[in-house]
């Protein structure tokens, strides 16, 4: 039984999510608020670890899987693509290369000084 | 045959699974970014509907079930949030002042992009929420008047090039904190980037999770400034 209660919470969450989504009318979908609702419910302790942990562990790990649907499908908007595809093409490698410059770089830089500042002054 | 494979459920997602796993074989033997699991998965099963001359839509029949679980194992993304939390909690000026800086300095590369490759307005808004994930952007994208469909296909693009070339990336630049790495997945290549991060370790899924999450919402409030700018 403790998958099947593991998997039934996790798809009430979900459930949950979606109902927040048709409240709110925001462009924010279910899986993120869902992901707020198991957060919070963890830290205030009404989730116990325990009850979403090896079901979750597994969704996790193959979670890759999951893209290969959405992946394949680029064959159905492969005609609408076409005709943008060089700016495209541009613009996706090089923000993938900025952002993660621009969020790597600056949270390292802000992470060894507050180790510095923590330990000694250099 | 051909009318086997449309009355199959599990051929066309076995297939795709099969080519997954021979797509991290490769990857384990050889090291190169080339082979990457997600993307030899993606090619093999385009390549297998278009020889066989099978409909995407009968494909996803059974394709659909793996999609369907994404919502599920996104919420899942929480645990490891949970269990990293002390160490997101004593970083979180780090963490605020990285994603804060990736979701600007995305915004502002596919505004400069755009300028400088004369898109259109239609055409900006359609880039301007692809570095966040599928279900948010593709609402950005609607809400600002952009082509979705070309969004989503631009956004799944950046996810799988993030999930290739991350590691590459952040050796390259020299971001080495596992905090960090796992933020850089996460901002810059959403969910497909944290399954890469997660491989990594718990840290950098963890914090890759999270990026998810907070730079998605960023976006949202922020391109719709940004709109107005192109």
């Amino acid at each position: 039984m403790k998958y099947v209660k593991q998997f039934f919470i996790i798809l009430l969450i979900s459930f949950v999510g979606e109902l927040f989504k048709y409240l709110i009318p925001l462009p924010i979908p279910a899986s993120i608020y869902g992901m707020v609702i198991l957060f919070i419910g963890l830290m205030t302790g009404l989730i116990r670890l325990d009850d979403v942990k090896d079901v979750g562990k597994f969704l996790i790990e193959i979670m890759p899987l999951m893209f290969i649907p959405a992946g394949v499908g680029l064959i159905e908007s492969w005609g609408t693509l076409k005709p943008v595809l060089l700016p495209v093409c541009v613009i996706t490698v090089v923000t993938i290369v900025t952002v993660m410059v621009a969020t790597g770089k600056l949270s390292q830089w802000m992470i060894r000084r507050e180790k510095k500042g923590g330990s000694d002054h250099e | 045959m051909n009318s086997f494979f449309e009355e199959s459920m599990f051929a066309g997602v076995t297939l795709s699974i099969i080519a997954y796993l021979i797509g991290a074989i490769l990857k384990k033997k050889f090291k190169l970014g080339i082979f990457n699991p997600l993307l030899i998965a993606i090619a093999v099963s385009i390549v297998f509907l278009a020889v066989g001359n099978i409909d995407y839509e009968i494909y996803n029949e059974g394709a659909r079930f793996l999609s369907w679980l994404l919502t599920p194992a996104t919420v899942c993304l929480a645990i490891p949030l949970y269990e990293q939390w002390d160490l997101l909690k004593n970083n979180h000026k780090a963490v605020l002042l990285g994603l804060t800086a990736g979701v600007v300095t995305s915004l502002v590369t596919v505004l400069v992009l755009s300028l400088l490759l004369g898109l259109s307005h239609e055409e900006y808004v359609t880039m301007l929420p692809k570095s966040i994930t599928t279900a948010i952007g593709m609402g950005v994208s609607e809400e600002l008047g952009g082509y979705v469909t070309i969004t989503v296909a631009v956004i799944i693009v950046t996810g799988v090039l993030g999930n290739m070339f991350g590691e590459l990336i952040c050796k390259v630049f020299k971001i080495e904190e596992p905090i960090s790495k796992g933020l850089a997945f996460g901002s810059a290549a959403h969910a497909i980037g944290t399954a890469k991060a997660m491989e990594i370790g718990e840290i950098e899924g963890a914090m890759s999770s999270l990026a998810i999450a907070v730079s998605g919402i960023l976006t949202v409030i922020l391109s719709s400034v940004f709109a107005h700018f192109l």
